[in-house]
């Protein structure tokens, strides 16, 4: 199967899952309520995440045809999405800065004069465009690396704070083992030995950050063990799954939550370091940054490639992490603890 | 015997949506020197707030809202941070509910007593040492001098208490707050440090005010009791008339329920449903709602006092009627 | 005491195994002798030069012990390591040991002042929002935190080359000189940047440190007995955030000697991150292996170290 099939079928999975989610949110009292009160106290921010994952979604769409006239053969077979669309006429010969309406170096008229909010790089690529096309990147690598990561440290974390003994031992064990080893290192060799693509950095990505997720699940699920409810479950005869999908896991959603909004501007930011060291995603902010940065030293400088590329990431990780913050504040109810 | 605390129509409020939240609502006690006066009420009352609010040590956001705290003759709440500080732990004292927590980990005991004396006097850390030893022994610490240098992980809950009292005593002070002193304790210790308690106020004739849900160690320790409910005293009176002849509908239904003073053999009686948190607070009397002898005045209005004696008043709209009739 | 020393201890001997064991299946399993020949040599290479590769490198052996219990890579690689016989690059032929002895010099000249300047930097700044906590200097110390977290390491590099180095010219770009009387003037530049890439991130942390403390029953009673403010946070909550702040900073040791990658490379110093960098470019999985393996043992020693200062920061594990 093609990529652009996967990637259409994953992007309508995420959008039936996450119509799902809602729907269960507005059926809790609880989450609701937390939901409602995230909206009040960080309402630009959530719509800053809600543009990013409306671009993200736009460029997962992908089908063949209906490409103007004006385009060769091979590209009119080739799936595009929304925003390649909307874009698709929008080539020049070299860099123009931006709103210009002729070319940087040799003043040679522009294809689309004024057009260009962020003028067009060395190959005449809009920056506009490739800045958007980083969305579904840095949004792919934050949420395909939790996707993996997530179920592990839970499967791990709860098994081995739930049963103690032996699982805890050799869970513990394997943790302690990838910890030691020295995180951006360990990204680097895992991808190497792996091989550089897509997949392979978000499982090193997934390999490295599980650790410090899976510990804490660990903890609280030893907490959570102890607690009178579960004690009493467990002298009634419930089994031991039961008592973990009913009484365990509930309780640590709102540690998933947090740690998975929390974790996603790290995760974010260790690409752009891999990009940098030739080993990240391909059309990741992180390669825009690493491309762009010989431009600095142009004369005029050409600052544009730059700038849009650490404006998007900043934009998006400062979006995130507000709502993580608050997100924390609400949920975390060892931040509520006020009386003294 | 004269006046050495004076609280007058105190309101502490955390703030919320839509307005603040009382959680302490136009209180008002007094409490002569050498008096023990007990604050009695269920679990989030607002007994502990109104504890913290006379030593103005209410945790952010909260603050106090309205009303006048005078403590020997000085206005509290006037006071600037340094002169409060200057209050706190010396003329007034403080013991809390978990010995468990309440004692720095990291630091040994007799320096925690000391620090609180040397805080408060220009003494040198050897005398100071002296002092810690001679209350340690006072507060019944067996071995003080060696446990002089322990942490307090190393003690039980007991002397961890007692290492608190000894602290709140290291600078005589005029007034002992006592919040739950006994809660956290097992029932033979309890006894043991309620009757310390009452030893060294006979001896010091320090003046105590002791907060509590627990009507056994209200009747070991107070001369006078308040009744609160849901952040307003109901009831007010003397030891012996409130335990002999209780007249709010919740301080009956208290009593009643306490086991300890109910006949074998019967069921115990209780009060229906819980205390509403802050922010649930009916309109009128608070108790409404879970009142037997209930009117439609309840709803509305917030019952006022009828004074029933010299040291006697209680707010209930079915009280103040009864007296009308008469 | 001792006992627990030693059972700390020989429990971080068994990780270091694991460490091993895992670079192992990473290095020689996953990535199988044959790709790294390729790597180095070109996807065209022929077959013999490949195989004359992997016995030049001594590649050549089986995997695994029971293939050959004498002759194995899973043996001789735990004993190399284990002896710190490194052996050799697979891109330049240099004993590993060598690199490493002359880039750590560089790596510490850039990290250890880093790390002094940084640490009390950012528990001052974090006490300080601490004591303002619930007002406004705590809301916006909170939001310059988040601020400082969203920006990528790359961009505050290459904003300070721009800025302090292009056009004010205070410091060099880039560039690297042993000798003390000019290290400092390389240095500052990016000693300045590391510092600043990670106060964020680091305020933030000390900051639910201390507010975890600062509502604790103790200080409470602290307060009761008529502390002043100055004094709680001196004596009684700085005393019991010592133990997180301990851990934070006898785990931060080991990253002193692995240099910083990114640093190094951007900067120009040869340290051990420079090399690191290096290694990654030009295939050279042996110094690579090395490194993580180099970074691991420094790591589980510091461990070891955290839980004994622990022991002499908390009473309560002391007197165990």
């Amino acid at each position: 199967m093609e990529a652009w099939v996967i990637s259409n079928i994953v992007t309508s999975l995420l959008l039936v899952s996450s119509v799902l989610v809602v729907l269960a949110v507005r059926r809790s009292r609880m989450w609701s309520e937390a939901m409602g009160s995230l909206w009040k106290r960080r309402p630009i921010a959530i719509g800053v995440v809600a543009f990013y994952l409306a671009i993200g979604i736009l460029d997962s769409i992908y089908w063949v045809g209906g490409i103007n006239a004006g385009e060769d053969v091979v590209s009119a077979h080739e799936a595009k999405s929304v925003i390649d669309r909307l874009f698709a006429d929008s080539r020049e010969r070299s860099y123009s800065a931006p709103l210009a309406d002729v070319e940087f170096y040799g003043s040679a008229p522009l294809e689309n004069p004024g057009w260009h909010l962020m003028g067009t790089d060395l190959i005449g690529r809009d920056v506009v465009y490739l800045a958007m096309k980083g969305v579904r990147v840095a949004l792919l690598i934050g949420g395909l690396t939790s996707l993996i990561a997530i179920p592990l440290s839970l499967l791990f974390g709860i098994s081995a704070g739930y049963f103690g003994g032996r699982v805890d031992d050799v869970v513990f064990f394997v943790m302690s083992t990838l910890a030691s080893m020295p995180t951006l290192l360990l990204l680097i060799a895992l991808i190497m030995a792996m091989g550089r693509s897509t997949v392979s950095i978000c499982i090193a990505l997934a390999v490295t950050s599980w650790v410090g997720f899976c510990r804490l699940v660990r903890g609280e699920t030893l907490k959570l063990r102890e607690q009178d409810y579960v004690q009493a479950a467990r002298a009634l005869g419930v089994s031991e799954l039961q008592i973990i999908l009913r009484h365990i896991l509930p309780n640590l959603a709102h540690l998933v939550i947090i740690t998975f909004v929390l974790t996603f501007s790290g995760l974010v930011l260790s690409e752009a370091v891999l990009a940098w060291l030739g080993v990240g995603v391909d059309g990741s902010w992180g390669q825009m940054i690493d491309q762009a940065r010989s431009e600095l030293s142009r004369d005029p400088v050409v600052w544009w490639n730059i700038a849009a590329a650490g404006l998007s990431l900043f934009g998006l990780l400062l979006a995130v992490n507000m709502v993580g913050d608050a997100i924390r504040d609400i949920l975390d109810p060892r931040t509520l603890r006020e009386s003294p | 015997m004269s006046e050495l605390l004076k609280v007058e129509g105190l309101s502490t409020v955390f703030p919320g949506t839509p307005r603040d939240v009382p959680v302490v609502d136009d209180l008002s006690f007094t409490i002569d020197e050498g008096e023990v006066l007990a604050l009695v009420g269920e679990s989030g009352c607002g007994k502990s707030m109104t504890a913290l609010s006379v030593m103005r040590l209410v945790p952010k956001p909260g603050r106090i809202d309205r009303g006048t705290i005078v403590m020997n003759g000085r206005d509290v709440r006037g006071l600037s941070i340094p002169e409060i500080r200057k209050l706190r732990g010396h003329e007034i004292s403080m013991i809390f509910q978990e010995p468990m927590t309440s004692l720095n980990p990291v630091v040994t005991v007799g320096k925690q007593v000391v620090e609180a004396i040397q805080l408060h006097e220009a003494v040198d850390f050897g005398a100071a040492r002296k002092r810690t030893i001679e209350l340690f022994e006072r507060v019944g610490i067996p071995d003080a001098a060696p446990r002089f240098d322990v942490y307090p992980h190393q003690l039980s809950g007991g002397l961890k208490q007692r290492v608190m009292i000894a602290m709140a005593l290291s600078t005589r002070p005029k007034l002992l707050i006592a919040d739950e002193p006994t809660t956290a304790l097992d029932v033979t210790i309890q006894a043991q440090i309620l009757e310390l308690l009452r030893d060294l106020q006979r001896d010091t004739g320090m003046s105590i005010l002791l907060i509590t849900h627990d009507l056994g160690v209200v009747n070991e320790l107070s001369d006078r009791v308040s009744v609160m409910y849901a952040g307003r005293v109901v009831e007010h009176a003397e030891r012996e008339e409130l335990f002999g002849r209780p007249v709010h509908p919740y301080s009956i239904g208290l009593l009643r329920s306490n086991p300890a003073l109910s006949r074998p053999g019967e069921p115990l009686p209780e009060i229906p449903g819980v205390v509403p948190p802050p922010d649930e607070w009916p309109e009128g009397c608070r108790f409404a709602n879970r009142c037997d002898r209930v009117l439609e005045v309840c709803g509305d209005e917030i019952p006022g006092a009828t004074v029933q004696g010299p040291h006697k008043f209680v707010c209930c709209h079915a009280i103040a009627r009864e007296g009308a009739d008469d | 005491m001792l006992a627990y020393v030693i059972r700390r201890l020989s429990y971080g001997g068994v990780v270091v195994l694991g460490v091993l064991f895992f670079l192992f299946v990473v290095f020689f399993w996953v990535a199988t002798p044959d790709d790294i020949a390729r790597r180095a040599l070109g996807e065209k290479a022929p077959p013999e030069a490949i195989e004359q590769w992997k016995i030049n490198h001594g590649y050549d052996r089986p995997l695994w012990p029971w293939q050959s219990l004498e002759d194995n890579m899973l043996f001789s690689h735990y004993e190399s390591m284990l002896t710190f016989d490194f052996g050799r690059s697979d891109a330049d032929d240099v004993p590993i040991l060598e690199k490493i002895r002359t880039g750590a010099g560089p790596s510490l000249a850039l990290t250890v002042p880093m790390f002094l300047l940084g640490l009390p930097l950012s528990v001052m700044l974090s006490l300080v929002v601490a004591v303002f906590r619930e007002t406004y200097v705590d809301r916006m110390g909170v939001v310059l935190c988040v601020l400082g977290m969203s920006v990528s390491i790359l961009l505050y590099i290459i904003g300070a080359q721009f800025l302090i180095a292009k056009l004010l010219r205070w410091f060099p770009i880039s560039g690297f000189d042993p000798s003390p009387q000019v290290v400092m003037r390389f240095l500052s530049l990016p000693i300045l940047v590391g510092i600043v890439s990670s106060i964020g991130s680091n305020v933030r942390f000390y900051r639910t440190v201390f507010l975890e403390e600062v509502h604790r029953d103790f200080v409470r009673t602290a307060r009761a007995k008529g502390c002043g403010e100055a004094r709680i946070m001196a004596r009684h909550v700085l005393r019991n955030a010592m133990i997180p702040i301990l851990t934070q900073v006898v785990i931060a040791i080991p990253f002193l000697f692995t240099g910083s990658l990114v640093l190094e490379s951007f900067f120009g110093i040869p340290g051990l991150g420079a090399l690191t960098v290096e290694a990654i470019q030009g295939n050279d999985f042996a110094t690579l292996r090395t490194m993580v393996f180099v970074g691991a043992l420094l790591f589980v020693v510091a461990q070891v170290l955290t839980d004994v200062s622990y022991s002499l920061a908390d009473p309560r594990v002391r007197l165990e």
